[in-house]
């Protein structure tokens, strides 16, 4: 397959990784944002190739273990009310709310469907003139574009069933949440692909020049993700932290406008609720008011009760980078993913469902 | 009567719709905002929507039936020349 | 007839007869079965292999196959994955009302070409039907008896430290196939499910060795899944190589489109071989002689370590565990 064979070459890999062993002297702290990075390190055991030296972190780059659950809980409740069909993407509906999860729902008697598009969920509305349809709007930068697609195409086609509950998240401004707390230190953001297809390099401009943390954007093929990495040892052992592309057939520095155009016409920024982070100022997407008959917010009410954490679940911390999934007591004795606490273990781009699949270095060892 | 047909996609718990990823796909056809996509005999219809300036042969990344960003080739070749460099001199040593 | 199934159809009077006379016997006819005495008499003697299995599939009609091919020979396969030589099988269908009798008659049609080429003979049957709403289509429920040939000695406890672990061919067929069809998903390709009854092979493999110590069918799961049953069954570990796992370049490709892992795809017509490390060779060879086992390979080997656990070792180099499937892949998929 083109454009991703080439970057799973085992000499290509092996010359990497000797590399960075060579350059890496001191201890590097870097953070993967994105879930889909953290499953490809584990996959690709990754940490192998790489110097000890080289100490990697995962971030809140996953939509669905980021969704508060107070949220999750509105979509369920939203899944009770008569004649309303739920569009979702998969994960989802297996991620535990409060006291019920869209699979429970659905068991009850709830018109959940899993789709894979914003298109789907559209072509389900047209089909079912008589329900309202709502998509549960979830995702980063990469997705926003292709739900104000969606709502712009319900536009067009007059369609009065089709709404989004729009729990869209920003990338950067939960990137300077994390790094305004402190919590964990950090030397260096593995950026996160495919968003920066869509905004570019320049939005996280902000990482080196007010941290002094460097931030290398990177592809989710193994060699694109070591030659970040390389390129995030040479920054840092150099003392020059800045922004840098390592995926540049996917990654232009001014990102995707038309994405960016339609996103500027549906949405507007407004605050988000991050489950292990809390409120986090202009980091979510709402429905703009010229679009509100779209906006499931608007359209439905309902009152859920007060949410509830998982007891004893550690994915908020699992989320900051402060824990990793072997650290929750949870692991793998109670939590796995056949039985789920918490969303990371869900989610197929949670970091502990990626150690739970592929295994840790820890349990790795003597192979 | 249910219709089974359409509840499939719940137990689909292990799908990964991957959030954060896009495949590399070529453009075969064009249609208004749609194309005829293709990657190694795989066919699949997807919205152009955001990549209005895709043309025919060229390679688009695709996200939850959408382009979002045309390949650059010529960086991709750039990358790869890159690595092999970088390989070549660890043999050296 | 009219052409659609009838509540009538299964409530054992006029046109049942009708139906399995019209629809059923006239394909699958065998002495014992065209008696229609309520039970198949037939001589066997040795160790006998009896499995049953039911069949779900959606959509009954796939690239490849159908839901009465998948029947025979998944049934026909379980007898040959313990060393058995299928003999006979049992068909139970459970029909939807509305289903239609043309489409009844493609899939018993399929039924009999699967067992002529499996060489097995249908010695008992049942139809119900139930109404409309209440069946999805059509159910099939196979059961089949076989018998092991003398000194054979075959199963998924027999693994020993430093045998090999060979695939029959290329994993991720079926699944695939299977999800092209389904909605939401509209993806083409030329595809077809690998379904088909691998008894033949078996004993060719029996042929050039009696060290075979493990033989079973990646179905469910896919290999992943099949590769830990064995090393828990047999308290070894196994380590493969991802690069020597055969995948065709289409079903990599969907499986990229999908973000599924060809290993924990279902498969319908490959089996797993461990085997003394001594025979490998020849029964790979043989395996390549067979056209189900075109794209056979030797993919690993059994270790001491790590009782009960797979590793594999990734294109890049370094290794990871692989586990079972856990929860739902794909539904309805066999």
């Amino acid at each position: 397959m083109k454009f991703i064979d080439e970057y799973q070459d085992n000499k290509l890999a092996k010359g990497l990784a000797y590399k960075i062993t060579q350059r890496s002297t001191k201890t590097v702290r870097l953070m993967e944002f994105c879930g889909g990075h953290t499953h490809a390190i584990l996959r690709y055991g990754i940490r192998q190739l790489v110097p000890k030296t080289v100490e990697m972190k995962s971030g809140p780059g996953c939509p669905v273990c980021v969704t508060a659950t107070a949220d999750l809980d509105k979509a369920i409740a939203l899944a009770h009310l008569p004649d309303v069909i739920i569009t979702t993407f998969g994960d989802m509906i297996r991620v535990p709310g409060s006291y019920s999860s869209l699979q429970q729902a659905k068991a009850e008697g709830a018109d959940i469907r899993i789709v894979y598009s914003t298109i789907d969920a559209v072509e389900i509305a047209k089909a079912n003139p008589g329900k309202s349809v709502i998509f549960i709007g979830i995702g980063f930068e990469t997705t926003a574009p292709t739900i104000a697609a969606s709502i712009l195409k319900a536009q067009k086609e007059k369609m009065e069933n089709f709404h989004v509950l729009s729990l869209n998240k920003l990338t950067p401004p939960v990137m300077k949440a994390l790094l305004d707390s402190g919590e964990v230190k950090l030397d260096g953001i593995v950026g996160p692909g495919h968003v920066s297809v869509i905004i570019g390099s320049h939005p996280y401009e902000f990482i080196p020049q007010d941290y002094g943390v460097a931030c290398v954007i990177s592809g989710f093929e193994p060699l694109d993700i070591l030659l970040c990495i390389d390129k995030l040892v040479e920054q840092i052992e150099k003392g020059e932290p800045k922004v840098e592309i390592a995926y540049p057939r996917g990654v232009k520095p001014e990102g995707n406008r038309k994405a960016w155009q339609l996103m500027e016409d549906v949405f507007e920024i407004g605050e988000a609720n991050w489950r292990g982070i809390g409120i986090v100022p202009r980091s979510g997407l709402k429905v703009k008011g010229k679009y509100e008959q779209f906006d499931a917010d608007k359209a439905f009410s309902v009152s859920p009760k007060p949410p509830r954490e998982p007891k004893g679940c550690r994915c908020g911390d699992v989320i900051r980078g402060a824990a990793t999934p072997v650290e929750c007591k949870l692991f793998r004795k109670v939590c796995t993913p056949e039985r789920p606490v918490g969303p990371c273990m869900v989610s197929s781009e949670g970091a502990c469902a990626a150690y739970y699949q592929y295994g840790t270095p820890e349990n790795l060892q003597g192979f | 009567m249910t219709p089974f047909g359409l509840y499939y996609g719940l137990t689909w718990a292990k799908i990964q719709e991957a959030m954060c990823l896009a495949v590399p796909v070529k453009i075969v056809s064009i249609d208004g905002d749609e194309a005829e996509t293709e990657i190694a005999g795989v066919r699949r219809r997807v919205s152009i929507a955001l990549t209005p300036e895709a043309k025919v042969g060229d390679y688009v990344l695709l996200h939850t039936g959408y382009a979002i960003g045309v390949i650059d080739e010529a960086e991709a070749e750039e990358t790869l020349k890159l690595l092999e460099e970088i390989a070549s001199l660890s043999e050296v040593h | 007839m009219d052409d659609s199934i009838l509540l009538a159809h299964g409530s054992g009077g006029k046109l049942s007869h009708e139906l399995v006379e019209k629809k059923f016997l006239p394909f699958l006819a065998n002495p014992a079965l065209n008696k229609l005495d309520d039970s198949a008499i037939f001589e066997a003697s040795g160790r006998l292999a009896f499995t049953t299995d039911s069949h779900v599939v959606d959509p009954i009609f796939f690239p490849g196959g159908d839901i009465g091919k998948l029947a025979v020979c998944g049934t026909v396969n379980d007898l040959a994955m313990n060393g058995a030589k299928p003999l006979y099988l049992s068909l139970s269908v459970i029909i939807e009302e509305g289903f239609l009798l043309s489409e009844v008659e493609r899939i018993v049609q399929s039924i009999k070409k699967a067992a002529e080429e499996a060489e097995v003979s249908i010695i008992a049957g049942d139809t119900k039907v139930v109404n409309r709403g209440q069946a999805d289509k059509l159910f099939l429920t196979t059961s089949g008896v076989g018998i092991i040939p003398p000194g054979v000695d075959i199963s998924g406890a027999n693994a020993r430290a430093g045998d090999k672990v060979l695939l029959s061919g290329t994993i991720g067929d079926h699944g695939i196939a299977i999800m092209s069809q389904r909605e939401g998903l509209r993806f083409a390709m030329t595809l077809e499910s690998d379904c088909a009854p691998l008894n033949k092979l078996v004993s060719q493999l029996l042929e050039v060795s009696s060290r075979i110590h493990c033989l079973r069918d990646p179905t469910r799961g896919g290999l992943a899944t099949t590769l830990n049953e064995l090393a828990r069954q047999s308290k070894v570990g196994i380590a493969v190589e991802e690069a020597r796992i055969p995948v065709k370049e289409e079903v990599k490709a969907a499986c990229e489109l999908l973000g599924l892992d060809p290993i924990c795809v279902a498969n319908e017509g490959k089996m797993v071989a461990i085997a003394d490390a001594a025979d490998a060779d020849k029964i790979l060879a043989q395996m390549g002689k067979n056209s189900y086992g075109r794209d056979a390979a030797i993919i690993g080997e059994v270790i001491n370590e790590h009782p009960g656990k797979v590793v594999m070792k990734t294109k890049l180099g370094p290794s990871r565990i692989v586990d079972m499937l856990s929860g739902e892949l794909l539904p309805r998929i066999c």
